[in-house]
């Protein structure tokens, strides 16, 4: 692996020049290491580019690695993943994904991440992406597809910590009886970068929730936006919440949507949009700090 | 020293709040301000913490114009301001706050040591984000923690017992008496609370944007009882 690889995976997934538990590294569009364990068995496709990652019934306590990386310029790196996880499971899955450009050529990752998980299981997902280097643009288009058992949750993590020119997030859910599928997204945006993030999802099941709870800062003159669809289609409870800290020249916008297709459905988004509140911009002045260090400070927990 | 001279200040509708504050606060000590609602406490206060701009008159701070300078300028020169409405953040949690506040790292003793001064056990609360979870009473003690956490020479409280309960609220005024006793600086509490006054060295009384009273706190306090005590009280402020 090169020196950047190395880079991008101790912060995107906590690389300590090693894993622990089953992993696949992505390196420019190739594999480039990959491990099983006796439960979580990776294996590539036979007809695309893409892993299958099974995770047998009744595993427990397993964290895995799907990191993919970038480094140069001239990639456009298209990847399927599907994840077949069992009934009975508690994993973690680790998917950062970082790209690097340097010489003024473009490069892309697209992952389209499916989740088929049983009944009963419980799946922690976590995606962090940076962009780094200098000139050229890099994009991370993620799209994720998840199928949920009943009883399961789903609990996904998304950060864009930073440097991604572009991203387009399509994110779909179907969620089955008495499961839930719980989002936290946070992503940050400076220069002229660009973010669409777009959910739909259908809750089908009875006793079913989501929970979608997303953060975003657009700095300079960036633009985000947000669209989501919860669908109640059974008795479920679905909650979104989209919050937006916009400064300089930033813009957001953000379009929830909410479809009570049954009586019992109970759908609230709350959503705010705008400049850093002067008062908490005072009140950590009162501490003594500085404008600026204010502000940094309150972006940086907003999107923790 | 903190001096305060001749400080005007009107809404952005024009409406005249202070007319015309001087006051010169010395000694170390504690100084409770009260009055009634409306009267310009919190204005003032603002005022002092650099928050809001006097129209017209001058603050000195230890013969140092600060009229001019900035929240922060005065933060570091060692004003802190308790909020009668503590600010609430997504994303900071009360151990976030305090070592802010503190200017430092703290560890889980001093977190510790400061909650318990407002009553609160670190153990459930350093790690909860300071923001609309938390209740009113909550927020509150909070908020004095971070005041206390700074140990400036000029500490303003601005009702800090509103919203606390009974209970706590000896333990309150120990957190006050305790910087009283130190002698660390100025110590200025906002507040309505007879119990509060009563551990007072000084009372001033700001009553429509002026300096109504201003002595020790027995002379004050004695005349604000008997003032209280008059049967045409509710018309009081008209005829004054
Ligand atoms: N930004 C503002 N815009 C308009 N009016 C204001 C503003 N700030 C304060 N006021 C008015 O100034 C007056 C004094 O307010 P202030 O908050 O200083 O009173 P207070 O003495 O602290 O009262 P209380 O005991 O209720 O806390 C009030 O009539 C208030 O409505
Ligand atoms: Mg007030």
């Amino acid at each position: 692996m090169n020196a950047d690889t190395a880079e991008i995976l101790k912060i995107v997934s906590d690389w300590k020049d090693s894993f622990c538990g089953a992993y696949s590294i992505r390196e420019n569009g190739k594999g480039i290491e990959r491990r099983s364990t006796e439960h979580v068995h990776i294996e590539p496709k036979k007809d695309r580019p893409g892993l299958d990652i099974t995770v047998d019934d009744g595993t427990k306590g397993e964290t895995m690695y799907i990191p993919a990386c970038v480094t140069h310029g001239g990639v456009d790196d298209l990847v399927y993943n599907d994840f077949h996880i069992g009934d009975g499971v508690d994993v973690t899955i680790v998917a950062g994904c970082g790209v690097h450009t340097e010489n003024g050529e473009s490069a892309r990752h697209n992952g389209i991440h499916r989740f088929f998980i049983g009944n009963g299981s419980r799946v922690r997902y976590e995606e962090k992406h940076i962009g780094l280097g200098g000139n050229g643009r890099r994009s991370i288009d993620p799209v994720t597809e998840v199928i949920l058992g009943h009883d399961s949750v789903m609990e996904m993590d998304s950060v864009q910590i930073r440097g991604v020119t572009s991203t387009h997030r399509t994110t779909r859910a179907t969620v089955g009886d008495g499961s839930s599928f719980i989002v936290h997204e946070r992503i940050l945006t400076a220069l002229d970068e660009r973010a669409v993030t777009d959910f739909v999802v259908d809750m089908n099941g009875t006793g079913s929730s989501v929970d979608l709870v997303s953060r975003s800062v657009a700095r300079d003159e960036s633009h985000q936006s947000f669209h989501s669809v919860i669908r109640g289609n059974a008795r479920c409870t679905g909650h979104s919440e989209c919050d937006a800290i916009i400064t300089e020249k930033g813009t957001v916008s953000a379009t929830p949507q909410l479809d009570a297709n049954d009586i019992d459905a109970s759908l609230i988004h709350e959503a705010a949009i705008g400049r850093i509140a002067g008062e908490q911009l005072l009140k950590l002045c009162t501490l003594g700090l500085t404008e600026e260090e204010a502000e940094e400070r309150i972006i940086q927990g907003f999107l923790r | 020293m903190l001096e305060l001279k001749d400080i005007c200040w009107s809404t952005p509708q024009g409406r005249e709040v202070l007319s015309g504050i001087s006051l010169s606060i010395r000694e170390s000590g504690l100084i409770v301000m009260t009055g009634p609602n409306g009267g310009g406490k919190t204005t003032l206060a603002k005022i002092i913490a650099g928050i809001e701009k006097p129209d017209s008159g001058r603050i000195l701070l230890d013969g140092e114009d600060i009229t001019g300078l900035s929240v922060t300028e005065r933060a570091r020169r060692g004003i802190s301001y308790a909020f009668q409405q503590p600010v609430r953040f997504k994303g900071l949690t009360v151990r976030d706050l305090l070592c802010l506040a503190s200017g430092r790292e703290l560890s889980e003793t001093e977190i510790c040591a400061l909650l318990s001064k407002v009553g609160l056990c670190a153990r459930d609360y350093e790690d909860r984000d300071v923001d609309a979870s938390l209740s009113g009473g909550e927020i509150k003690r909070i908020e004095i923690a971070t005041v206390l956490a700074r140990g400036s020479r000029i500490s303003i409280f601005d009702e800090p017992e509103a919203g606390i309960d009974l209970w706590s609220f000896s333990g309150l005024i120990e957190a006050f008496e305790e910087i009283r006793k130190s002698r660390r600086g100025i110590e200025i509490i906002i507040s309505h609370q007879e119990r509060i006054l009563s551990v007072a060295d000084r009372i001033i009384v700001i009553e429509d944007g002026r300096v109504k009273e201003d002595g020790g706190r027995d002379a004050v306090l004695s005349h604000l009882l008997s003032l209280s005590r008059c049967p045409s009280c509710p018309s009081r402020r008209e005829e004054a």
